[in-house]
């Protein structure tokens, strides 16, 4: 991929990730995340991974923002209301974060893997689907059963979550 | 080139807004967002390490892919029950609102 791509589509996520967390309305937070989760799906196109690519704007952000977006309309969820702004609790969040990101940056620069580009694939990946479910279901057999069962126990208990009455 | 470290930055960036939203905003469905964002931020650099590492046989190394996979079917799971239980929360306070819910608070 040429790294223009790669900036491009970087930024696009990066800055509509932050919108979500900087906008005041709900409805345009998921719309936002809508995108950043579009532009990390062009990431993984370019790091021929298709099948995540794909999972990604099919799961994400098809049906898990279809769901945010039901929910916030269920709700009626307007704009937040100015509230007073904590300033000690803003900033010590916004400083927690950037120690984060500062310490990600340390680790990230003294790792010597991180100066290399990427070494060429000799094979093609483009039936990588079928390279994933090999992998998927000759090694990891047993925990795919128990996401199964995971999924299974999510439905039902969504089910007795939204029952009216809670006993 | 676009090396590793670019995408292991780009993810880390990422990380840090969704951790920031978490710690900033006081809506619990815009709190559940930025944890999404969190776990994306995780699967970009695991997709990453993936291409990098490329297997004696020319391909990436799938195992970080499937990881993926279970990744995203296991958030899809979580943000079902969450969006469920912050529904329930709803109906019983009339608010998505942290500070208004502080039953448990000591």
């Amino acid at each position: 991929m040429p790294s223009f791509l790669f900036w491009i589509f970087a930024l696009l996520m990066l800055v509509f990730g932050a919108a979500v967390v900087i906008n005041r309305n709900p409805i345009a937070s998921a719309l936002n995340l809508v995108v950043s989760f579009l532009g990390l799906a062009a990431l993984f196109m370019s790091l021929d991974a298709f099948f995540v690519g794909i999972i990604q704007v099919l799961v994400y952000a098809g049906a898990i923002m279809v769901l945010f977006l039901f929910i916030i309309m269920l709700l009626d969820l307007q704009a937040e209301k100015l509230r007073k702004i904590n300033w000690v609790a803003s900033a010590g969040g916004i400083a927690v974060a950037l120690a984060l990101l500062a310490q990600i940056f340390h680790v990230i620069g003294n790792l010597k893997a991180a100066q290399h580009t990427f070494p060429p694939l000799t094979r093609s990946t483009i039936d990588d689907v079928r390279n994933v479910g090999l992998v998927l279901f000759e090694n990891y057999n047993l925990p795919f059963q128990i996401i199964g069962i995971l999924v299974l126990v999510a439905t039902i208990g969504v089910v007795v979550l939204s029952r009216r009455e809670l006993r | 080139m676009v090396t590793l470290g670019d995408y292991l930055i780009v993810s880390g960036i990422l990380f840090a807004i969704g951790f920031a939203g978490v710690m900033l905003r006081r809506n619990l469905i815009i709190i559940f967002m930025s944890l999404e964002l969190m776990l994306n931020a995780a699967n970009l650099s695991l997709v990453a390490f993936s291409r990098f590492h490329v297997q004696p046989n020319g391909l990436p190394n799938y195992n970080a892919q499937v990881f993926v996979f279970f990744i995203i079917t296991v958030a899809a799971a979580e943000v079902a029950v969450g969006l469920a239980i912050i529904v329930a929360l709803f109906r019983a306070r009339q608010t998505t609102n942290v500070e208004d819910i502080t039953s448990l608070k000591f």
